[in-house]
């Protein structure tokens, strides 16, 4: 443990209980854990890919409590009774639309960001049902179609360095359209 | 990253005493900045009071002696914020701010109170091996002669020259918002103007705010030029970027002429910059590209540049007439 000027020593380990792909799971964690440590480090689940570990490339994303969500900027100890579905839980039962749709139109290349992608679009495809509005999105009270415009926007937290991006907007279309 | 304590209070005045009881406790609610913050070292506190479970997350209609409007919970995440069917049709210069900024999955994360709340992306000031005042008072301003690209153009002083990265922060000056906050003393109202500071020789305090206050609410009145308004962003990339310069405004025309207009900038200044002296020019005017240049070249004549930032002041000028004549037009985008 560091040390502080102030003496002060903090209590480090918390104990919670994450739902992940269907299974709960009991943990004590140091409070400093991230969500994406938890999962990777503490659980084994690998599925979540630690990118820039800052926020800023989405391989990290997961759905949490029904949305989409960065496991990196965000602390286990205070995500305590969440239910997480990774890409790999959205296989449970055979592949998901949108696997089947990434493998379809290629989208992806060395396929670290994939995971995130595809958790991503999950959600993307399910704002878009709510009718929730995006930058592109003209008429702020219509009804959301998932255009190349929309769905483009819609994904640009999730960096591909590979730069399938072509094969990732033809597959969400699809998926989008099942 | 340093050791600290977590601990989820009970309510928001349990987090207060929490936070007022120990100088180097900080509030914790989405942790889409404070966490980075943790990681990159510009954060060290010693205990975190998680508030992000404190029911605070309702956006509700409020009619009593502040006035009538929108309530929204500090806890409402942006993308709720965004969505709601109030916002849209009432409040677009909140919806378009709000979906102009991170991304889809930060949205769902960050909540209303840590968006204006959040701390400069100045490159220096997130990086601890160079000089910053705002993370470190007294070591010196890295941006001053530095990566400058983003730094302000009004209201800078010579401890630092940044600016807030906020785009609900501008959205909310457009529609003058209030914000609710509760101290030690009690409950009090901050207009969301009067926020946020000018830098002065005190860049590291960004708000008008004490480390335990706890913002609770913002409320947003209703009104004819709230319906028609919108913000205009403009970035490096098209998504997922901060500002170079924004643009939130809110317009009624009569009889051809300005009747009520709220314009307020972003990317420019330490504070969204609401542009009163440009508005008091336009009011009683009619809207043309000529009648607005000349009233932002009046709000910006005490605008200072640089060869990195030699760039705004036209690009602020192109922005603003672009958003008030589409809006004149009944175009929010």
């Amino acid at each position: 443990m560091d040390s502080r000027p102030t003496g002060y020593q903090p209590r480090m380990d918390a104990d919670i209980t994450l739902t992940v792909d269907g299974r709960s799971r009991d943990l004590t964690v140091d409070t400093r854990t991230t969500l994406l440590d938890a999962l990777r480090e503490r659980l084994g689940i690998v599925s979540p890919k630690k990118g820039c570990d800052h926020g800023q490339c989405g391989s990290c994303t997961v759905l949490l409590d029904g949305r989409r969500h960065l496991t990196c900027l965000a602390l286990a100890v205070s995500f305590d009774g969440a239910e997480i579905v990774t890409s790999d839980g959205l296989a449970d039962d055979g592949l998901h639309p949108v696997h089947e749709a990434f493998l379809e139109h290629d989208g992806y290349q060395c396929g670290y960001c994939t995971p995130g992608q595809v958790c991503s679009a999950v959600g993307v495809i399910d704002e878009a049902k709510q009718g929730h509005p995006s930058h592109v999105t003209d008429d702020l009270e219509s009804d959301i179609a998932l255009d190349d415009d929309e769905i483009r926007e819609r994904m640009s937290g999730n960096l591909c360095r590979c730069g399938a991006y072509a094969g990732i907007l033809a597959a969400v279309r699809e998926a989008a359209q099942a | 990253m340093r050791a600290f304590d977590y601990v989820r209070p009970g309510d928001a005045q349990e987090a207060v005493r929490t936070v007022a009881g120990n100088p180097r406790a900080r509030f914790l609610a989405g942790g889409t900045n404070l966490v980075d913050h943790l990681k990159l070292g510009v954060a060290a506190p010693e205990v975190l009071v998680d508030v992000s479970r404190l029911p605070m997350d309702r956006i509700e209609e409020y009619d009593d002696d502040h006035g009538a409007g929108l309530r929204i919970g500090t806890n409402v995440r942006n993308s709720d914020l965004a969505a709601h069917p109030s916002v849209r049709a009432r409040f677009p210069v909140i919806t378009r701010a709000l979906v102009a900024g991170a991304s889809g999955q930060l949205r769902h994360q960050a909540t209303t109170g840590g968006n204006l709340l959040q701390r400069t992306r100045c490159v220096y000031f997130q990086d601890v091996t160079t000089p910053c005042n705002k993370r470190d008072p007294g070591s010196g301003c890295s941006a001053i002669g530095g990566y400058g690209r983003y730094n302000a153009i009004l209201g800078t002083s010579e401890a630092c020259v940044t600016t807030h990265p906020s785009d609900l922060a501008v959205a909310l000056a457009a529609v003058d918002a209030t914000v609710v906050v509760l101290g030690v003393e009690g409950e009090r109202r901050v207009p969301l103007r009067e926020l946020h500071r000018l830098p002065g020789h005190h860049p590291e305090r960004d708000t008008v705010l004490d480390p335990a206050d706890l913002v609770t609410a913002v409320e947003v009145p209703w009104s004819e030029a709230a319906r028609c308004s919108t913000y205009r962003k403009v970035r490096d990339r098209a998504s997922y970027a901060f500002a170079l310069v924004s643009v939130g405004a809110a317009l009624t025309v009569q009889d051809g002429v300005v009747d009520d207009i709220r314009i307020a900038w972003g990317g420019i200044a330490h504070k969204p910059w609401r542009a009163e002296r440009a508005e008091a020019l336009l009011r009683g005017r009619e809207l043309t590209e000529e009648s607005i240049s000349a009233a932002v070249e009046e709000e910006l004549v005490d605008a200072q540049t640089d060869e990195e930032t030699a760039y705004k002041p036209a690009m602020l000028r192109r922005t603003t007439a672009w958003t008030l004549l589409a809006l004149a037009e009944g175009r929010t985008r």
